[in-house]
């Protein structure tokens, strides 16, 4: 019995040190919590090491940055539930709506706050195919050949597989001339070649590389040349499409937030930051279109873009994300008329 | 004089090779079934368990002890422990608080509260989770109080006690409820009328009779609170070195595609779980009767 009391002692000790530890440290140092998308993992691992000795040289303060990663409608319906972000780096405008209409945390007119209605970097989505190419597949509508299968994941769940299902449909939208009723029937066709939907772009990577299910996965740039880091260049190839979308992945100061911890100059430092030479040089070394190239200090990270025809969610075609979302992915919207399980 | 009693003597009756066993199949239909169950095992239990070890140790003993000199995996393991050493012991009174309740006194709604106890096995975790998060939450009717004075449950270490409590509250309870049933009361009464004081009762008579079950349903317990995925993954926040245990941690890393270490991590959790089976294992055998006589499954 003595021997339990002393075990439940000691528990109790550890538990209150841990506490006391966790406290001190936040007294000394600032901490910033960036919730962010899954893709963006290796960026902001080096991007906030930059930022901290940046910050260190020009304030003399210790900052340590904190990050979450998930599924970027996920992490939205966090903040909006508590998490406590300063800053949200999403995948989706309507991400940061999301957060802005439901829990008034960010200021509604947050896309002024930062340039180019604050994308730091933009991405595009194209294709990964095993090496060589077998199923020779070059554009669009060599997806939806016999015999093709497609990894996408859920567009219903992940803000890339959106990018993925809206450059689909831009690519029908030009062939059949603006007829609505073919650019349908493409993308019906389109999911009948996809065996398994993931839940999030990083399940659909794993899928296609690891489990090497499909011929080809529509991935963001930055993903596909992630893969070719971490599987190996000498079993894939990344194939640029004659044109695709401008995928969009906004930031965003927590107003709220930042007012509670105090961190509003840090906040907007950490994300001005991402348009400095620094930070478009890091975001490019990583595969992110800078969205400011003249500022990045090796040009030759620019040229490695190659340049296609990338269509953006404001085009007509869309209308942007406030009408895109709910005609296509929305309750009874078009990927939910069209789409039935592959069999 | 037993001899005369032929009828009671089934050797006398029936030649040995005659005699019927208590299972009737013939030993190819036992050796073919015990097979299929080994095969089975094999296959769903020791199979996966190996390849975790495999995995681990694929890029060779280094990079398999360099995922445990990360920091964020060290903090996981250190969030994880931690959350066990609060969520067990809490549970170590609760569950002996509920079985003794639910055993020694009759009343009524009875079955009902046991039903209750029973609730966390038949939820999903995940539902678990969610209740928290309405609870907390910043949309909840409590969420304004909370953040008004700085008090952080969800997306921080209380939640994920919260939560793990909650997913683990009916282990120990469930093993001690048929243990003190079966004993009943009447060691407690004796030990009254000759004049002992309710805690002397309790840690004299009652305690020294549940010990081994009571060790057992804080082992598994342990286990449970150690290995909890989907309630903590509802509560946790995912935030990198702060809110992530061992099971999340393995998650990010294999979304990093850095299976070693996933691995890595995933076999230090197996062993941890192991080291708990063969704890059980010791107790069974040491007190096989001890707990034979007392458990029902």
């Amino acid at each position: 019995m003595k021997k339990t009391a002393r075990i439940l002692a000691l528990g109790g000790l550890v538990a209150a040190l841990a506490l006391t530890g966790a406290v001190t440290a936040r007294a000394q140092d600032q901490t910033l919590l960036n919730v962010s998308y899954d893709p963006t993992r290796e960026l902001y691992e080096q991007f906030n090491e930059a930022f901290a000795k940046h910050w260190k040289d020009t304030t003399g303060g210790n900052v340590t940055i904190e990050q979450s990663h998930g599924g970027s409608g996920k992490q939205a319906q966090a903040v909006i539930d508590g998490l406590g972000a300063d800053v949200v780096t999403l995948a989706l405008e309507g991400d940061i709506n999301a957060i802005v209409t439901k829990s008034g945390l960010i200021d509604e007119n947050w896309r002024a706050e930062f340039p180019n209605n604050s994308t730091p970097y933009t991405s595009t989505i194209v294709f990964l195919v095993r090496k060589g190419n077998p199923k020779a597949i070059a554009d669009w509508g060599d997806l939806v050949k016999d015999g093709v299968e497609v990894i996408t994941p859920n567009p219903k769940t992940s803000g890339g597989a959106r990018w993925n299902y809206l450059a689909a449909w831009a690519y029908a939208n030009k062939a059949s001339g603006g007829d609505e009723a073919k650019d349908v029937d493409f993308i019906k066709q389109l999911y009948k070649h996809v065996p398994v939907l993931d839940t999030g772009a990083r399940g659909s990577t794993v899928t296609f590389a690891q489990k090497e299910l499909g011929d080809v996965l529509l991935a963001w740039e930055n993903e596909a040349y992630l893969v070719l880091d971490e599987f190996g260049a000498e079993n894939f190839d990344i194939v640029y499409p004659p044109s695709s979308i401008r995928a969009e992945p906004p930031v965003a100061i927590v107003d709220k937030n930042v007012e509670a911890h105090g961190t509003q100059a840090l906040a907007k430092a950490y994300l001005e930051y991402l348009y400095s030479p620094e930070g478009q040089t890091i975001a490019a070394r990583n595969h992110y279109r800078p969205s400011d190239p003249s500022v990045v200090t090796d040009p030759a990270l620019v040229a490695a873009f190659p340049k296609i025809d990338l269509i953006s969610i404001d085009d007509p075609l869309f209308g942007g994300w406030k009408t895109a979302q709910p005609k296509h992915f929305g309750d009874g919207g078009i990927f939910d008329q069209v789409y039935t399980p592959a069999q | 004089m037993y001899d005369e009693e032929v009828i009671y003597d089934s050797r006398r009756l029936v030649p040995p090779e005659e005699h019927t066993r208590p299972t009737t199949e013939r030993p190819w239909v036992r050796r073919t079934l015990i097979g299929i169950a080994v095969v089975f095992m094999g296959l769903v239990l020791v199979l996966p368990l190996l390849l975790v070890f495999v995995e681990a140790f694929r890029k060779g003993a280094e990079t398999y002890f360099a995922a445990f000199s990360d920091r964020n995996s060290q903090s996981a393991i250190t969030l994880t422990l931690l959350v066990a050493a609060i969520a067990v012991p809490l549970n170590l009174v609760f569950g002996v608080a509920a079985a003794w309740c639910v055993a020694k006194y009759e009343f009524w709604g009875k079955s009902f509260l046991i039903t209750l106890i029973d609730l966390p096995f038949s939820v999903s975790p995940v539902v678990s989770g969610m209740v928290y998060v309405l609870l907390f939450g910043a949309q909840s009717a409590l969420g304004p109080i909370l953040k008004a004075n700085h008090i952080e449950i969800i997306f921080a270490v209380p939640g994920i006690v919260l939560a793990t409590i909650f997913v683990t509250f009916p282990f120990i309870a469930r093993e001690l409820i048929p243990l003190m049933e079966d004993q009943g009361s009447v060691d407690e009464e004796a030990a009254l009328s000759l004049g002992a004081t309710g805690w002397q009762t309790f840690t004299r008579v009652t305690l020294p009779n549940i010990k081994w079950g009571l060790l057992y349903g804080v082992l598994l317990c342990n286990a449970r609170a150690m290995g909890e995925f989907g309630a903590v993954s509802v509560v946790s926040g995912h935030i990198r070195g702060k809110t992530t245990t061992m099971p999340l941690d393995i998650e990010i890393l294999y979304n990093e595609y850095n299976f070693t270490a996933a691995f890595a991590i995933a076999s230090l959790l197996a062993m941890l779980a192991l080291v708990t089976l063969v704890f059980k294992t010791i107790l069974e055998f040491r007190f096989g009767d001890e707990l034979a006589g007392t458990r029902r499954h």
